[in-house]
């Protein structure tokens, strides 16, 4: 009975935990073979004429991104317009009302609306938006950001509200304030900082976003600042020039990636930040 | 205080109320107008082809023809590749974070890169994947002695797989952490081995919870679209093998929703999405409940 053996046991049980740490480590792989890529191929576009120009025309020398950088600020300020406010309030209901049919549904919701593919919001916003409108604009591409921004908004909110102590709230209550002052006065306050760790780690996950943008915010090659016409944004910018046939082209969009997951990693790095230096303690 | 001003903030009471209320309300209407809006513009669509229109193989859109079974094979082929080829890896994942190193530089180091994982934007996958991985994958094939198209379902599940790794990661650690520690120091105290615990304790334990986080992970490659309209190929047939070019449901959206001029094409897409939004919303929503239901019982 070879198989019964301890040694042959303890030898299995030592395969075993290689086989583990290899295949994770195997698995962080790719994500160092495309972080390589982005740096040797993006670092070398990068420049002060990248960041401030408009693309040239195919043939021409240099180009830069500007406008796309403009498009993206202007997206993600139209879409925190829309969905900070209306996040937190839901948040702070769901935090107040744990219980109740009402708290129970929006729950649901906010977990099915987390869950909808991009490409079925940008649909949502070619829908609602672009076709009352007449025309692609900045204004859809915000109002389908905005709507992937939400579900993070809330959660985070509504988690980081249920973490303050009760006793808190009690006290002031006990003082003579009114209800709505308390939440506003007191207990938000208290949970800012779980607050903003969440809308950056929306404007995290929304700003890479480019399928809700393809057939709302649509792209553009000027610079724009009308929230009523097409503009461009960075993910765009990379789809539309990685996908052309032109080398200089793909240049751009390897500085325009480099450029966005820089971003993307820095918001990445605050949110951890935030989390770890004014985490709700009580 | 005058009772005008106790009046007064009784007001300003109810006002705030009202609103948090209707901010409530306003979240669980604008998921049904989604689900109403797709469903009105489907219509032309649904009354052109029925049921006809989930197995029809033909989409042309020069002849008005609509038929979404391409498609439809295009994303499950896809998401399921995908998620075979990913879970050894998450599997390994959740254990390595959940029992063997729950902290210390090892697993913060593993840990920080699955968050980076899940962070990096579609689209930057699928330029990666446009320009790496298509070149290896045609070169794979030229020595295989198959049509080296490079682009096409075996690519775009290769995104996929890196793409969904955090997702059944995430959660497959929390519930191997779950497994009560009485359960576990009891098969150690009868002198199992760790590999033995894991086998026959914690995965069995931890069962549903994995599968709710590799479900979860499905929920993603349904609906994923960048990463793969870029490497699968925008081919409108069928596929007859895994390394030919074809197309997802999300991918024909991304790359017909723009230049959609009839009604009926874009009817057709748009219940497509649909169908997207039903599917991931029933996978999403049972990968949620298995997930609250364990973490509640222990």
């Amino acid at each position: 009975m070879q198989k019964d053996t301890v040694s042959w046991r303890i030898l299995k049980d030592k395969i075993f935990k290689g086989f583990v740490i290899l295949l994770s480590f195997v698995s962080i792989l790719p994500l160092l073979f495309i972080l390589f890529y982005i740096v040797k191929n993006g670092i070398t576009s990068i420049n002060w004429e990248f960041l401030t120009h408009l693309p040239k025309h195919i043939g021409e020398a240099g180009g830069g991104i500007s406008n796309a950088l403009v498009g993206t600020g202007i997206l993600l300020i139209i879409s925190c317009i829309l969905a900070v406010p209306l996040g937190i309030l839901a948040g702070i209901y769901l935090s107040e009302h744990r219980k109740g049919r009402l708290s129970y549904l929006t729950r649901l919701c906010v977990e099915v609306l987390q869950g909808i593919p991009s490409i079925v919001i940008g649909i949502i916003a070619y829908l609602w938006v672009v076709l009352s409108m007449g025309t692609f604009s900045a204004l859809s591409g915000g109002v389908a950001l905005g709507i992937m921004m939400l579900p993070v908004i809330v959660r985070t909110t509504e988690e980081t509200l249920k973490l303050v102590p009760f006793e808190l709230k009690e006290a002031s209550l006990a003082l003579g304030v009114p209800y709505h002052r308390t939440i506003l006065k007191v207990i938000l306050p208290a949970a800012m900082s779980g607050i903003v760790t969440g809308i950056l780690l929306s404007v995290a996950r929304v700003t890479g976003e480019t399928a809700p943008l393809l057939f709302t915010a649509f792209g553009s090659p000027f610079m724009n600042f009308n929230i009523f016409k097409p503009i461009s944004a960075l993910p765009l910018l990379i789809f539309n020039y990685a996908t052309s046939p032109y080398p200089e082209w793909h240049s751009i969009a390897w500085g325009a990636s480099f450029v966005l997951v820089i971003f993307v990693l820095i918001l990445n790095i605050i949110t951890k930040l935030v989390t770890k230096r004014w985490k709700v303690q009580f | 205080m005058s009772i005008q001003s106790l009046s007064k903030a009784g007001r300003s009471e109810l006002f705030f109320q009202g609103v948090l209320y209707l901010s409530a309300c306003f979240l669980v209407v604008l998921v049904f107008a989604i689900f109403l809006s797709l469903l009105v513009h489907s219509i032309p669509s649904i009354n052109e082809f029925g049921v006809g229109f989930l197995f029809g193989k033909i989409w042309d859109p020069v002849f008005g023809l609509f038929g979404a079974l391409p498609f439809l094979v295009g994303t499950l082929l896809t998401s399921f590749l995908a998620l075979l080829i990913s879970i050894p890896f998450s599997l390994s994942i959740s254990i390595f974070l959940g029992e063997y190193f729950t902290e210390g530089t090892f697993s913060s180091v593993l840990k920080s890169a699955i968050e980076i994982l899940a962070g990096i934007p579609s689209i930057i996958y699928g330029f990666w994947g446009l320009f790496v991985l298509v070149p290896l994958i045609r070169s794979l094939q030229i020595k295989l002695g198959i049509m080296p198209y490079g682009v096409g379902i075996f690519t775009a599940s290769l995104i996929l797989f890196i793409m969904i790794i955090p997702y059944s990661a995430s959660i497959g650690r929390e519930v191997v952490q779950l497994v009560p520690s009485e359960f576990k120091e009891a098969a150690f105290s009868l002198g199992a081995t760790r590999f033995e615990v894991i086998r026959k304790v914690i995965l069995p334990y931890a069962r549903s919870g994995i599968l709710a986080g590799i479900l979860l992970a499905l929920g993603r490659a349904l609906g994923e679209t960048m990463a793969v309209t870029m490497v699968i190929g925008n081919v409108n047939v069928i596929p007859d093998s895994i390394f030919s070019p074809a197309n997802t449901m999300a991918s024909v959206i991304a790359n017909e929703f723009a230049e959609a001029m009839e009604n009926l094409h874009l009817s057709s897409l748009v219940q497509i999405g649909l169908l997207l939004f039903v599917v991931t919303m029933i996978v999403n929503i049972i990968g949620r409940h298995i997930v609250k239901k364990m973490s509640v019982e222990s």
